[in-house]
């Protein structure tokens, strides 16, 4: 686990647990997290794959700006998922490539 | 019929003081923001800000971000709006935006607008810089600081500017391990009271070294690093490999442009400013009268000049619709001042020299009407 327990200047108090599935797999996280620190908490870095070369893809810059961290998430691929809110019951998949409709 | 008078798009510190100087004229002002929460990267910032004390210094970036919210949240009710969870997709040259919000398309129409759109970090070209581990220093802030988590345990951090700097001491105020910072320059980039922090808790800079190369099956391991002659070049046999899980890219920002591109905008191409910038004049107006340009989009700087800057175009975007106030002029003239008081130091030599680059623009690739073929 990579949460940070003790900070000399911010505190993460614990919050509400919501639950979601990483590739069938059942995890859970906090509310506040996004879907990429939720998965990171775990220490899971590959969320998808590239489309030529089929290279892993972790997340680069978690601002939403460079669409390194794409996911399929409840059934929908291209998911920025290190601006986007983890919500209970989400169902997260590793992406290949451009995804599937 | 405009939906607003002055449309100010990202709730960064530029974008909010641009929202709040403009309402508190009286202008009609949205402000819209894709994230969820106000405050753009403030909200990770967890040092204190330098410059003079009217300016927030000695206050944490965090604390600015809620005080601005705050503030925003107040007067909310009265002439100010805010669209959170927005995001701006089009651009049109008729004083129009689109942006999606919960999936739907939307329109709003202007007198003026404010971009306060922010810069994207940028990537470093070795081979095996596409591998997970391979992160940027202001993504890797933002999961420690905002989420509370931290995605590797050793660290390499490449480049010795403030954000550099910066995140290598509050990665290890988390807890995590620095290995060390390199720079390929002779000189370290950001602030001394940053760098004699780190080398305080025993982390050495290495001044002219770089990474050469990212080694690992399906995530960072190894990093391959090399010290550099004078110009720039790797000096054989001086390679190191260090047992490292995340490279972290400090390696400056590029301004968020793209939106702007879409209608035709004068761009000049100025690397002091972090590469292409809208082109403006000291009010932060662009070629077109109506558009207003703040923040690192403006050039990449940082938030003390951002929300000087924002301010300064919130209250002449509101001036140009009318809202005329007693000691406007005047407060404008003090804003001009306090930027150039702020850039006084020998550290803003390089953004003064964009700067007077702006100014005289004849020489410099200016690109007019750059657009997507």
């Amino acid at each position: 686990m990579k949460r940070i327990l003790k900070h000399p200047i911010l505190n993460f108090p614990r919050r509400k647990i919501i639950s979601f599935t990483f590739n069938g797999k059942e995890l859970s996280g906090f509310e506040g997290d996004t879907i990429a620190s939720a998965l990171i908490s775990y220490g899971i870095y590959n969320f998808h794959t590239s489309i030529k070369l089929k290279r892993p893809r972790g997340f680069f810059c978690v601002i939403g700006n460079c669409s390194s961290c794409l996911m399929e998430v409840d059934g929908m691929p291209n998911v920025r998922i290190c601006v986007t809110p983890l919500r209970e019951g989400m169902k997260i998949h590793t992406q290949e490539g451009k995804g599937i409709f | 019929m405009k939906d607003t008078q002055v449309l100010v798009v990202g709730g960064g510190p530029a974008g909010l003081m641009a929202a709040l100087a403009a309402s508190n004229l009286g202008a009609c002002v949205t402000l819209i923001d894709r994230q969820e929460t106000l405050g753009g990267q403030l909200i990770k910032q967890t040092h204190k800000f330098f410059g003079t004390y009217k300016e927030q210094a000695g206050v944490r970036g965090i604390d600015i971000a809620t005080r601005l919210s705050e503030e925003i949240k107040s007067s909310e009710n009265g002439n100010l709006k805010t669209i959170q969870g927005g995001e701006v997709v089009a651009f049109y040259p008729d004083c129009t935006i689109i942006y999606s919000h919960n999936q739907t398309l939307k329109k709003i129409r202007y007198d003026r607008v404010i971009f306060a759109t922010g810069a994207s970090e940028r990537m470093l070209l070795f081979p095996g810089n596409d591998l997970p581990g391979v992160y940027a220093a202001g993504a890797i802030q933002t999961l420690m600081n905002v989420n509370g988590v931290l995605p590797g345990d050793t660290y390499l951090m490449v480049g010795a500017g403030n954000i550099g700097l910066i995140v290598s001491y509050q990665l290890l105020q988390a807890g995590a391990r620095v290995i060390c910072v390199l720079d390929a320059m002779p000189k370290i980039g950001g602030y001394l009271v940053h760098a004699s922090k780190i080398r305080r808790m025993g982390i050495p800079i290495y001044l002219r070294h770089t990474i050469l190369e990212a080694r690992g099956e399906n995530k960072v391991e190894e990093a391959v690093i090399t010290a550099l002659d004078n110009n720039l070049r790797p000096v054989p046999g001086t390679e190191k490999v260090l047992k490292v899980d995340v490279i972290s890219l400090a390696v400056g920002l590029n301004p968020l442009g793209e939106l702007l591109e879409q209608c035709g905008l004068k761009f000049v191409y100025i690397p002091e400013l972090g590469g292409f910038v809208p082109f403006h004049d000291e009010f932060m107006r662009t070629s077109r009268k109506e558009i207003f340009v703040v923040g690192d989009l403006a050039g990449v700087e940082e938030a003390t000049t951002a929300m000087l800057q924002g301010r300064l175009a919130g209250l002449v975007a509101a001036q140009d619709i009318g809202y005329i106030r007693d000691g406007v002029d005047r407060e404008i003239e003090r804003i001009l001042e306090s930027l150039s008081k702020y850039r006084a130091g020998p550290k803003s030599f390089k953004i003064k020299e964009g700067i007077s680059k702006l100014k005289t623009n004849d020489k410099q690739s200016v690109i007019e009407g750059f657009k997507y073929a």
